[in-house]
């Protein structure tokens, strides 16, 4: 079954064409990975499917529903929820507090409620703590809970923006770069943590550089350059593609000469 | 020992460059009360400021050095001790203390210092509602007093033209106060840091222009007079049985608990949003917009609940301020009040809320205090807010947001993880 489609979507930053027509299906339970060079349009991707900007042609649907022009918190809401390549944590808020950040889009109480006190609310927040920790023991930050953010160590930063994201209690996860700068052991934690996601029955939807994890664990590769789709297929095929290889090292004539 | 001297000679050094620094800021400024210089005035203002600066470095250099460290400073000294035993008091104790002494305050004080109370306890209510917009989502609002002038005239207009009483108009100018919070919240959706300043700079200064200007509703400059004192109604037995009575809140020490009152219960609001769902959202906007609306937060709407909330508190006070006075006018409200009800939230610490009520009664209180100085009340208060932000640049109390406990945590399995996921997906 197919969870995410992009149909022939395109998007131009003024003269610069980022994506260029480009159909991507994402399968639901499985993990997918988008990979290509540096400014192959990757993050505009992500970018587009979470709304912070609208494609410029095409259409980008989820689970039959279209998603374009919907406000980036309405697309969450869907079920889709992501993490940044830069990391964009709430720096001055405990650790508990940004996943339960990530909890608001499933939870009521407005500010009547919060102002009275009332049983809901109270009963709520309750709930949102409970669910929360919940989350930081799957990922194994539950020690950290009330740890200011930026007093993480980098690689439980990467982690605290994944249980961030999970809080939204998505069905699909995009990461993007999610092992950009980690170390060998930290990133093999990471592949670890991504199966264990999946088999929650999370899709995965994985933008990353750094091949080992893509090979690793990746059911299938979408090969972006210059926007566009290059090679699709399952881990190995892209290996052997001539195209990817091109695109990531230069041609052998070019060599030559 | 060597190490001590040249620390010495740090201090020296920094001494000299300070003091310099404030001779050419005060000589100038203080010497030139007319046409002429007067160097007596001029130079023992500037020894009053360098004496106090010796002193603080003096206490600086002592502190530093090892014999105190070895005696009064160590680890078990009579400070460290005694701090200790403070922090031991729980938060709660201290609020009682708290509340206890101001609402003595008044038994103990003249009529002016009551009234000085009442104008901090204005202002703290303000600072709190400004600190929802500014501290908690982070919009800086230039504009904020605005939002008092329309609970100030709501009040003022419905009692004068309508006779309606205070607790009827309350209402209606929170909600004034709320929807014009949302219109001028609206077009600044877009805008960050110094563009939204500017707008709703301008937006404020709109209000007291509109207010200055609209004669047949506002009798323009020459404000509106004569608007009745909140009253309440009470039971009482007379001769005919038992009858409502109604007190009418004219004294100042009635005015003054009934600020209070209204102070206290801003206080509990506040706290209570700041460590909601909504508190933190705000936050979280404050900290990365972008990232709060990707994480599923509905920022434009937060935003715009923001300003509302803000606004309303703004406008209880106003609408309080107006039957306090029985008299309002546009110049009340003009820019400088914003800039002050700004300089007691970043003073006190953005978000902070026991860091607004200091900031408050600090710069509402203290340049009473030092009425007499009238020449020198504002470069003081300009002085001190420069200190205040090269020493403490995230304000007097700075704000911390809540840990949790133990108990407030049950610890819980992966399991039950997993059933709430199927949970969500059957609901969806």
């Amino acid at each position: 079954m197919i969870d995410l489609a992009l149909k022939n979507v395109s998007k131009r930053f003024g003269g610069l064409l980022a994506v260029d027509k480009l159909d991507v299906e994402v399968p639901k339970g499985k993990i997918l990975s988008l990979i290509g060079p540096n400014g192959a349009g990757k993050t505009t991707v992500f970018n587009m499917i979470t709304g912070v900007y609208p494609p410029s042609e095409g259409t980008i649907s989820y689970q039959g529903k279209k998603l374009n022009n919907l406000r980036s918190n309405r697309i969450i809401r869907h079920g889709i929820a992501r993490t940044f390549q830069n990391i964009r944590l709430f720096k001055s808020m405990t650790v508990l507090e940004n996943v339960q950040v990530g909890m608001h889009c499933r939870t009521k109480s407005g500010a009547f409620r919060a102002l009275l006190n009332t049983p809901f609310a109270i009963r709520e927040e309750k709930e949102i703590i409970e669910k929360s920790m919940e989350t930081l023991e799957f990922l194994g930050l539950a020690d950290h809970h009330n740890e200011y953010a930026s007093n993480l160590a980098y690689g439980d930063q990467r982690r605290l923006e994944i249980a961030r994201a999970v809080a939204t209690r998505p069905e699909m996860l995009l990461l993007d770069e999610p092992a950009a700068g980690m170390n060998p052991s930290e990133t093999a934690e990471l592949m670890d943590l991504i199966l264990k996601l999946r088999d929650t029955g999370l899709t995965i939807f994985l933008v990353e550089h750094d091949m080992r994890l893509v090979m690793g664990i990746s059911e299938m590769v979408v090969v972006l350059d210059h926007g566009h789709k290059i090679a699709q297929g399952e881990p190995k095929e892209i290996q052997q593609n001539e195209k990817v290889i091109e695109a990531y090292l230069g041609t052998k004539v070019k060599a030559k000469a | 020992m060597k190490q001590g001297s040249e620390m010495g000679n740090g201090e020296f050094k920094k001494f000299i460059i300070y003091s310099l620094f404030l001779g050419v800021l005060i000589l100038p400024m203080v010497g030139f009360p007319g046409t002429h210089f007067e160097a007596k005035r001029a130079f023992i203002v500037w020894g009053v400021f360098v004496g106090v600066l010796a002193l603080g470095m003096l206490n600086q250099v002592v502190r530093q050095s090892s014999i105190y460290q070895k005696t009064l400073g160590g680890p078990q000294s009579f400070n460290r001790r005694v701090t200790k035993q403070f922090q031991k008091i729980p938060v709660r104790h201290w609020t009682l203390i708290l509340l206890a002494a101001v609402a003595v305050y008044p038994l103990l004080a003249n009529n002016y210092m009551v009234d000085v109370g009442i104008t901090c306890l204005i202002y703290i209510v303000l600072g709190l509602g400004l600190n929802i917009v500014v501290g908690l989502a982070g919009l800086l609002d230039l504009g904020y007093i605005a939002f008092y002038a329309v609970g100030a005239y709501t009040y003022s207009l419905l009692n004068l033209h309508f006779g309606m009483s205070f607790w009827l108009c309350l209402p209606i100018g929170i909600l004034l106060g709320a929807i014009l919070g949302c219109v001028i919240g609206y077009p600044t959706l877009r805008m960050r840091g110094d563009y939204l300043a500017i707008v709703t700079m301008g937006f404020g200064e709109i209000i007291r222009l509109v207010l200055n200007n609209w004669d047949s509703l506002t009798k323009g400059p020459n404000g509106l007079l004569g608007m009745a004192k909140p009253s309440i109604m009470y039971p009482a037995f007379s001769n005919s049985g038992l009858e409502w009575a109604t007190y009418s809140l004219k004294s100042l020490h009635a005015l003054y608990y009934f600020i209070l009152l209204i102070a206290v219960l801003t206080v509990i609001g506040v706290r209570r949003l700041d460590q909601s769902r909504i508190g933190r959202a705000w936050v979280a906007i404050r900290e990365d917009e972008v990232a709060a609306e990707l994480s599923g937060v509905p920022t434009t709407w937060l935003k715009l609940l923001a300003y509302a909330m803000g606004a309303a508190f703004a406008s209880v006070a106003g609408a309080f301020f107006a039957a306090k006075l029985s008299y309002t006018n546009p110049n009340f409200f003009i820019f400088m009040e914003s800039c002050i009800v700004l300089c007691i939230v970043v003073l006190g610490g953005a978000g902070s809320i026991p860091g607004v009520i200091l900031a408050g009664v600090l710069l509402i209180a203290v340049p009473e205090v030092f009425r007499e100085l009238q020449d020198y009340r504002m470069f003081a208060f300009g002085l001190a807010m420069a200190v205040m932000m090269v020493l403490r640049p995230e304000g007097l109390i700075p704000a911390t947001r809540r840990k949790l406990g133990l108990s407030d945590i049950e610890t819980d399995t992966i399991g039950e993880l997993e059933e709430s996921y199927q949970a969500v997906d059957s609901r969806t």
